[in-house]
């Protein structure tokens, strides 16, 4: 299946990324070429060190590229440069990450407001919002808990309301379930796709976590900086389990 | 920002608190051992501050400080009062000597004979007795402090009598005067009457106190009247009250070692704030630094989270200077009534001075974290 540059929420094209050290370059990224449809669930899977967390953090505009092209949303993100691509990643990108990074010393309710904050939006509006998240996280009764207070389910969930409160267009996720037991795994799966999937809206998904491929709807394979497979079907997600993605 | 970076530093009480102790410490320390300082220094001038009366003391040129000050004979004070712009020059008589105590004790005092017709350079402020009883045979006034040294833990009494030089002095007055650095009494009297308290001597007048026609240049009028010092037999120096105050201040300060004594705990006040602090401060940062790798992933900039950690260390730095200049003015008003202590306290420019300080401690503490921001990479949320 093949996607139209329109129904793209992102599009990479030979894409290299070298991580200099001294006079010695290791190239981590080995033209890759990838696209993340709207309307869908793209699982990222790979060995480790295969180049999964450098693909992300490009697609993020957190690294630049050493070459080649990285289109988010229609913009060439390696392109931007200082406050224009932090303002672009702060209004269309929305981060889960395998180990929350909730600050604790603000409330589930507070957490989850921090992208509007950030993007300049009323305090009082992002609490408002925040807390409509939560309620769509299942999280209503826990609003005004300290991380510390909240189980490692609980605090994805928050970490999903705060990725999705300022409604960014791409959703990026850093192995989501990992620290998840399978049950908790597959709950914060659906919950991404109730929340976050739909019309003009992506998900990104890096995992190791076979037991939630099912959960997705594409899946690119990587291994040693390349990207080795698109699979479209989700029959052949367990084939893939069974080649030993890790 | 402001809200989500306040909330990050109050939400972990116990580096906050760490912050705050560092801060106030640093505050409470250096703002009393220079308040000390300052008042002590202050008090080696008190006598010259404290008179009212006067708008220049003319001395011997070779005088370095009010407690070291050659005789003039009485020509001197008629050289300068003929000098165009003085309306007055009256004599002071400013020495110490040993009182003998009716219970057979012995203090060292410090003596201010006056100018008998006008009584210049007495004090203002009694708290029993009046001034004109300085006119009475034997009479002196002691200041409240001086009495108590004089008198421990006895009540306030008029016509107490003690000697001077085998001479009978009595107390008509007790008054108010700042305390001379030595914390010795200071009694006041007529010039006649102290020249039977000290030892003959050919001249005893050692200050000339000085007023000028009002309007007149207090400047021109020291620079006139050592003009005409210079033609006579011996040069004088004619000082502003305020001149002559920090001449001898400047004594205190460079001939003993009380500014190095100062110096050094008002410098540690400064390191171990600063140590604390910063090592708080910096644990803080570190140990949230995936916290703010998440904020910059989300859309903070370098410049905003800037803004963050120096609005975090100016909230520390601002409840911690209140608390330690809150404990330091405590500590001086429990012990306002101390004679050791007594007239010590701040100043508005201390205030500031403190302040300032202050946000250069947590300005730095706040340097050393702020790298560590800077240089992290938002990608490392990932990792």
């Amino acid at each position: 299946m093949s996607h139209r540059t329109v129904d793209l929420a992102a599009r990479c094209r030979g894409l290299v990324k070298d991580f200099v050290s001294g006079a010695t370059a290791q190239r981590v990224l080995d033209g890759v070429d990838c696209d993340i449809p709207f309307s869908a669930m793209t699982l990222l899977v790979g060995p480790s060190g295969c180049g999964k967390t450098t693909l992300v953090s490009l697609l993020a505009g957190l690294l630049d590229p050493t070459a080649g092209e990285v289109m988010v949303l229609g913009t060439d993100i390696g392109r931007l440069r200082g406050k224009s691509k932090v303002q672009f990643r702060g209004r269309n990108i929305g981060f889960v990450f395998q180990q929350y990074n909730l600050l604790p010393a603000l409330t589930a309710r507070e957490n989850a407001a921090v992208p509007m904050i950030i993007n300049g939006a009323p305090r009082r509006r992002a609490l408002e919002k925040s807390t409509e998240l939560l309620e769509r996280v299942g999280l209503a009764t826990k609003a005004d808990a300290l991380p510390k207070n909240l189980s490692g389910g609980q605090q994805q969930r928050v970490a999903i309301a705060r990725a999705l409160v300022h409604d960014p267009r791409l959703l990026l996720c850093d192995e989501p379930t990992a620290a998840l037991d399978a049950a908790s795994g597959r709950t914060v799966m659906d919950l991404l796709r109730a929340v976050a999937v739909g019309p003009d809206r992506a998900v990104l998904i890096v995992t190791h976590d076979s037991r939630i491929y099912d959960r997705g709807d594409r899946m690119i394979v990587m291994a040693d900086g390349k990207v080795t497979a698109t699979l479209e079907e989700k029959s052949m997600f367990a084939g893939h389990e069974q080649t030993g993605a890790t | 920002m402001a809200w989500l970076a306040i909330k990050m530093l109050v939400g972990d009480p116990v580096k906050y608190l760490g912050i705050l102790f560092g801060v106030t410490f640093a505050t409470l320390l250096m703002s009393q051992q220079i308040a000390i300082f300052v008042s002590l220094l202050k008090r080696t001038a008190s006598q010259i501050l404290d008179v009212h009366d006067a708008d220049i003391w003319v001395m011997d040129k070779v005088t370095r400080f009010i407690d070291e000050a050659p005789a003039l004979p009485d020509q001197d004070l008629y050289r300068v009062r003929s000098v165009p712009g003085v309306v007055s020059a009256v004599r002071l008589v400013y020495s110490q000597l040993g009182a003998r105590l009716p219970h057979g004790g012995y203090r060292t005092v410090i003596l201010m004979g006056l100018d008998d017709p006008s009584l210049s350079g007495a004090p203002t402020r009694f708290i029993a007795g009046s001034l004109q009883r300085l006119r009475e045979p034997d009479a002196v006034v002691v200041d409240k402090a001086g009495y108590t040294y004089l008198f421990p833990n006895e009540p306030l009494e008029l016509d107490r009598v003690f000697e001077m030089n085998e001479r009978r002095a009595r107390i008509v007055g007790i008054c108010e005067a700042s305390q001379p650095f030595t914390t010795l009494p200071v009694l006041f009297s007529r010039y006649s009457q102290a020249t039977q308290y000290l030892p003959p001597n050919r001249n005893l007048m050692n200050y000339i106190l000085v007023r000028g026609t009002p309007g007149t240049d207090q400047q021109v009028l020291c620079d006139a009247i050592e003009a005409m010092a210079q033609t006579g037999p011996r040069p004088l120096a004619a000082l502003t009250r305020e001149q002559f105050a920090m001449k001898t201040v400047n004594y205190y300060m460079e001939s003993t070692g009380i500014p190095v004594n100062f110096g050094i705990t008002i410098t540690l006040g400064f390191i171990v704030g600063l140590a604390i602090t910063g090592q708080t401060f910096y644990l803080f940062v570190t140990e949230n630094i995936r916290q703010f790798g998440a904020l910059k992933a989300m859309g903070v900039d370098n410049t905003r989270l800037v803004g963050m950690i120096l609005l975090q260390g100016f909230v520390a730095g601002s409840t911690g200077y209140g608390l330690g200049i809150g404990l330091a003015a405590c500590f001086f008003e429990g012990t306002a009534h101390v004679p050791a202590l007594e007239g010590f306290g701040m100043f508005p420019g201390l205030l500031v001075g403190i302040a300032l300080t202050v946000m250069a401690i947590v300005t730095l503490a706040s340097l050393l974290s702020i790298r560590k921001v800077l240089v992290l990479e938002p990608a490392m949320v990932f990792r």
